[in-house]
Parts: structure tokens; C-alpha cells; sequence
């Protein structure tokens, strides 16, 4: 069962949306239904589910509606239409003060202009929302307070928030939401107020906790960097519908339409696109004891490649051979092809991202061998000129043939 | 012609009439309120009561204000009207209290129901405006001479400025802190009093101000219905031309309002900050 399912979940803002919604369903654009009823379609019949302990991140420019459905998932905006389901239980069926139970102890919000209580110092925004439960004042301080050690905060707790600096602020946000225990983390564009490099660090910091915290985190931004870099798996928006979900490598690999590849184009792919989306999985292997020289030669002219990776019968990868030196295999009257193996050869993993085969560049001019590190069975080879392209960036090369 | 000025009159008449008990009832306990609290202010000996409002001011507003307030009530003792300014003052804090009492819930709900707030500001438009001497004919209609009909009418004076800053405040709270507050589970309840009241305090105590200012302002004006005090004093000036006895009541007026402005003032100030 999904921790959090959204079905069908539609949001219009606007006097007449009774009309709208008919509209809607009729398959009328935003702008006809704007046009017709005077109603701003917000949220396009959104559905997704959100599995336990997972980080979703929902991705969109400003106006995209994904604000919007946030507030849609602990109702602080009233969806038009839909469902919201945690745990099996619909949330948007419920009355006040369900809802208010599910938002004291099930889901927490972190806000992008942190909303903490000027007239309070950390310790009693941290320890507000146990407040709000009637928690005694004892257990609250104590609980606040493991949770602002969580978070770094130990040694401000009596300073007020405005004696804070924003990358702070944002912690005492946090920490007043992770005090609850919750375990759904709304988070809404929750690091965008803040300074690049407190933004990085942050994120770092946040990624550190779900670690152990295993929240199930949906997080709102609009930098699809922040997207990447944080989400198990990312739903991009644009005009109140959902348009792409997946990983943050589907994302980039197999960008749904021109709208997401545009995006994609910006992003520093390096630390994302690992090997395996990158290999060529059904290479032209010597197979070593099968192939001699005179095969292995053949295998070459027919493919025009001078370097060919060594297998053994059962695929296991041994290293690259040589045209040249199988040519002079061949004249020596070899038998097979052992004496020409390149053996101490660098290798990659499934998951070795582009970042890390950077240095492969600069060692070799051989392709890469991606090999499961279990048994050493060859799964794919990276030619050398797929890997440099994708490191110097697809654009700029495609930029100097149009120009 | 359009009579209103004989529709209202009739209004009030019948008021008058069917709520007797009603008004007997508000007027025994206004009067007790008012007489308990001149009490408070005359039981003891003048320096004492000096030394207490100087000590307050002082802690308030620092020592200048101290000074000032019992160099003031010195004087105003010297001048031999220590009596009429502590009625004076009974007047000003009852009458200010029980328009704060209606006025502060009266600016909660206006600020919660824009139907409310719609209704209430043509309504405080129309309080603000009308001369403060025409609310002292129903007041003397209602409560006879004295000093219950001075209370009634200043607090329909001095009731406006509640209201509004109360809604004004309310509705200043910005709208993250309200929406943050929601997402975790607060009731309305719990909104109004850990985060919309708290935040609308300055504003809230700026109105408290303004409504003591005018309530002083009242009390002087319903002298004219028998409600005793320094105005009784000014009036005294005014009617038989005595221009010492005039400024020497205006004085005493102008000392009482420096000192309840610098100390109500004083709760004011905001403190996000040390």
C-alpha cells in the first residue's frame, strides 16, 4: 500500500466552479475554461502515489500549480475535486477535527518563508505544534530539544527567530516540523529563500536525516538541480498537470516531452546519468579460447572497431585487445589471443555516474567496460566517443554544426 | 420635511419606557464601579496615591516620566483639585475599561467575518463622527444626571478606536504565520489567542491608548450632565467667565492625559527583539 495516494485530484480557483469542473471533464483547455467561467484551473486531475519512506519531489515554474497541490495533500487549500489518501484513509473525506489530528501528528509542513512566531524564541516555535496537542510542558521542552540537537540548532534556543540568519531560520522550520513525528514531510520550496551555498548545504543536511529518519518527504521546488539532487523520484508540472514522473535518470534520459528536455538541458548531467544508461549492452566481444586471432580479426572488419573486449565463454570481461597486436598475434601463428589481453584495464558499474569515469577520459583511449562487480560479467561497453560527448554537454556540439 | 430627529426621538422614548429595569439594573452597577474605584484612589493619603502612579510611570516609561508625573500631581494637589482629578480618573478608567470590553471582542469578530467588518465600520464611521455632545441627550434620557450617563456616552465615544485597531491588527498578521500555524493541527481557538492576538498586541495596545486618550477627552465634555470632575471645573470657567479657573482645570486636564498617554504607551512596544 502507498503511504500517500492523490487521485484525480483537481483544484480551481474562482466563483462558478461547478461549471468548471463540467468542463473540465468535457476535455476543455485552462484557457477555454478561464474564458467560459472566469475559473483558474490550477490543478489538472493529478494522480501519483508516494510509497513509504520515499522523496518525491514535485518540480514546476512558478505558476505550475505545484503550491497549490501541496497545500491540496493536508487541505489547506480545499481541493475542487479528487482524493487524497494516506494510509489507506481518505483525508479529503474527513471532518476538522480528523483533519486536525492528521496534521498534529501525521503530516508536517516546512514553508518557503519558514512562517515561525516572531514572539517566540527557537525552543517554543520547535515545540509548537506539541503545544497545539496539549502536550505537558515538560514532555514538549524535552522532545523539542532532541529535535533541535537533530537538526544543529543546540545553543539557540532561547534567541528569537529574528535574531537568526535565514539557513537557521529554515532549521528551527524544520525542526518545528520533524517534532511531531510526522510521517508525511511537506516541504514547499523549503530552501529557495535561502543563499546558494546554505542552500547546498542544507539539502546535504536534509538528505543526511532522511537517512535515518526515513520520512516520506514531497518537496517542492523549482530548481530542477535541487530536484535531482534530492529526489528518490521527481513529477514535473507545468500548467496544473503533472507531465513527467520518474527518477531523477529517467527524468534526464527520457525526457517525456520538449518541455522537460528544455530543462533538462540546463541540468549538470555528470553526477545523474550513470553507466548503465549508457552502455551499449550487446557490444561485439573477442570471446577468449572461441575467437583466435583470425576471428577476433574478422569480428573487427566487420564492425570497423580496432579495440575489442575479452570475454570469456561465460562473459566474463578480461580486458581490450588490440588490432595492431592482434595482427602480430596472427603473423606469430598464435593460437589464441591470450598474449595480447590488455588485462589492467579500468572498469565501471552499473552505477558509476559520468563524474566518476571523468578520469577514464584522461587515462585511456580505450571505451569503458561496465562489469557486475559480484562476478566480473561484462554488461555493456561505453564507447569513448559516447563518454566524451556526454561530459562536454550534447548542446554546444550540436550548437557548432548549426552554426 | 423628513423628520428623523422625531423618529429617533420616539425611538428613544420608547426605550425608555420598556427597558426601565434594564437601565436601573446598568446604572446601579456602573455607578458602584465607578464610586468603587474613586474608593481605591481616595482611601488613601494624596502622596501615597502620587508615589504609586509615579513608581509605575517610572518602571513603564523610564524617570523622566516618573518625574513629570509626580511633579504634576503635585501641582495639581497644590492647586487644591485633587478630588475632582481622581474622579476624573475613576471616570476615565471605568468608562475606557468597559469599552475596551466590548470594543476588543467586537474588533476579534470583525476581523474573522468580512461580513462583520462590513457591517461594523459604517457603523464606527458614524460613532466617530457625530458630535460628542449628542450622545449626552439619550445618555440623561436613559441614567438621569450624573456621572453614569458621562460613562455611557464616552464609551460610545471612545469605543471606535478598539475596534479597529483590534480587526487592523488581526488582519496585519501575515498570512505564512496563519497558514503555518493551520498545518499543524491549530484550532481557531488556538490561532486567535498563540498567534493572532499576541502578534496584533502592539496594534491592539495602540488602540487601548487612543480609547484612554478620548475617554479623557469625554469625561471632560460630559461635565455639562452633572458628571462631575475637572470638566465641572473648566465648565465652571466657561459660564462664569473665569479665565484662571478655566486654565487652571485645563492644566489639571492636560497633566492627567500626559501621564495616562506615556504609560499606556508604554505597553505598546514591540519586542521581537532584546
Amino acid at each position: 500500500m502507498p503511504k500517500l495516494k492523490i487521485e484525480d485530484l483537481t483544484l480551481i480557483f474562482g466563483r462558478d466552479q461547478h461549471t468548471a469542473l463540467q468542463l473540465l471533464k468535457q476535455g476543455k483547455s485552462k484557457a477555454d475554461i478561464l474564458d467560459a467561467t472566469g475559473c483558474t484551473v490550477a490543478v489538472k486531475n493529478a494522480s501519483f502515489e508516494i510509497g513509504k519512506g520515499e522523496f518525491f519531489v514535485i518540480m514546476g515554474l512558478s505558476g505550475s500549480g505545484k503550491s497549490s497541490l501541496l497545500r491540496c495533500l493536508n487541505r489547506l487549500i480545499e481541493p475542487s475535486a479528487g482524493n487524497v489518501i494516506l494510509n489507506g484513509t481518505n483525508i479529503t473525506a474527513m471532518n476538522d477535527q480528523q483533519l486536525q489530528q492528521v496534521r498534529r501528528r501525521e503530516i508536517s509542513m516546512v514553508f518557503q518563508k519558514f512562517g515561525l512566531l516572531p514572539h517566540r524564541s527557537v525552543l517554543e516555535n520547535v515545540a509548537f505544534g506539541l503545544e497545539l496537542q496539549r502536550i505537558p510542558e515538560k514532555e514538549r521542552t524535552e522532545k523539542a530539544q532532541a529535535v533541535i540537537e537533530l537538526v544543529g540548532l543546540k545553543g539557540y534556543e532561547n534567541m528569537l527567530p529574528a535574531e537568526l540568519s535565514g539557513g537557521m531560520q529554515q532549521r528551527v522550520g524544520l525542526a518545528r516540523a520533524l517534532a511531531n513525528d510526522p510521517e508525511v514531510l511537506l516541504m514547499d520550496e523549503a530552501f529557495s529563500a535561502l543563499d546558494p551555498l546554505i542552500r547546498t548545504q542544507m539539502q546535504d543536511e536534509l538528505l543526511d536525516l532522511q537517512e535515518k529518519m526515513h520520512k516520506t518527504i514531497v518537496f517542492i521546488t523549482h530548481d530542477l538541480d535541487e530536484a535531482i539532487r534530492l529526489g528518490d523520484r521527481i513529477a514535473i508540472m507545468k500548467d496544473g498537470e503533472v507531465i513527467q514522473i520518474g527518477t531523477p535518470e529517467e527524468i534526464l534520459t527520457a525526457p517525456a516531452n520538449d518541455y522537460v528536455s528544455s530543462f533538462v538541458e540546463k541540468v549538470d548531467r555528470k553526477a545523474i546519468i550513470t553507466a548503465s544508461s549508457m552502455m551499449d549492452t550487446k557490444p561485439t566481444v573477442a570471446v577468449f579460447r572461441k575467437d583466435g586471432p583470425e576471428g577476433s580479426l574478422r569480428k573487427m572488419r566487420a564492425t570497423g572497431l580496432d579495440i575489442l573486449p575479452a570475454v570469456t565463454v561465460d562473459k566474463h570481461f578480461l580486458g581490450f585487445v588490440y588490432l595492431r597486436e592482434i595482427l602480430e598475434c596472427k603473423q606469430r601463428g598464435d593460437k589464441t589471443i591470450e598474449a595480447v589481453i590488455h588485462r589492467d584495464v579500468p572498469v565501471a558499474y552499473a552505477d558509476t555516474t559520468v563524474e566518476q569515469m571523468l578520469p577514464f577520459i584522461a587515462e585511456t583511449d580505450k571505451p569503458v567496460a561496465v562489469v557486475n562487480p559480484e562476478n566480473n560479467k561484462l554488461l555493456g561497453l561505453i564507447s569513448q566517443t559516447a563518454l566524451v560527448i556526454e561530459t562536454t554537454g550534447r548542446q554546444p556540439v550540436a550548437a557548432n554544426l548549426t552554426a | 420635511m423628513i423628520k428623523i430627529g422625531k423618529y429617533i426621538e420616539q425611538f428613544i422614548n420608547w426605550l425608555t419606557h420598556n427597558f426601565h429595569p434594564f437601565f436601573k439594573t446598568i446604572k446601579s452597577g456602573v455607578e458602584t464601579m465607578v464610586d468603587g474605584v474613586l474608593w481605591l484612589f481616595t482611601c488613601m493619603p494624596f502622596y501615597v496615591v502620587i508615589a504609586a502612579l509615579a513608581l509605575i510611570a517610572w518602571r513603564r516609561a523610564g524617570w523622566g516620566v516618573g518625574l513629570i508625573t509626580a511633579l504634576g500631581l503635585s501641582l495639581i494637589y497644590g492647586m487644591g483639585y485633587w478630588m475632582p482629578t481622581m474622579e476624573t480618573l475613576s471616570l476615565i478608567l471605568v468608562s475606557a475599561f468597559i469599552a475596551l470590553m466590548i470594543g476588543i471582542p467586537l474588533g476579534i469578530w470583525a476581523a474573522r467575518s468580512t461580513m462583520v467588518g462590513k457591517v461594523m465600520r459604517p457603523l464606527l464611521d458614524f460613532m466617530q463622527t457625530m458630535p460628542a455632545f449628542v450622545y449626552l441627550i439619550p445618555a440623561v434620557l436613559f441614567f438621569g444626571l450624573g456621572k453614569v450617563p458621562g460613562v455611557f456616552a464616552t464609551i460610545i465615544f471612545a469605543m471606535p478606536p478598539a475596534v479597529r485597531l483590534t480587526t487592523l491588527g488581526i488582519s496585519q498578521v501575515p498570512a505564512d504565520m496563519v497558514e503555518a500555524t493551520r498545518s499543524f493541527g491549530a484550532t481557531r481557538r488556538q490561532l486567535l489567542f498563540k498567534v493572532e492576538l499576541p502578534l496584533a498586541l502592539p496594534t491592539i495596545l495602540a488602540g487601548v491608548n487612543q480609547t484612554i486618550m478620548m475617554s479623557l477627552s469625554m469625561v471632560v465634555v460630559s461635565a455639562m450632565i452633572a458628571a462631575g470632575g475637572l470638566g465641572e471645573i473648566v465648565l465652571k470657567g466657561i459660564t462664569q467667565l473665569k479665565i484662571g479657573l478655566g486654565f487652571e482645570g485645563g492644566i489639571a486636564v492636560v497633566i492627567l492625559a500626559v501621564i495616562l498617554d506615556r504609560i499606556t504607551q508604554s505597553f505598546g512596544k514591540k519586542k521581537t527583539t532584546r
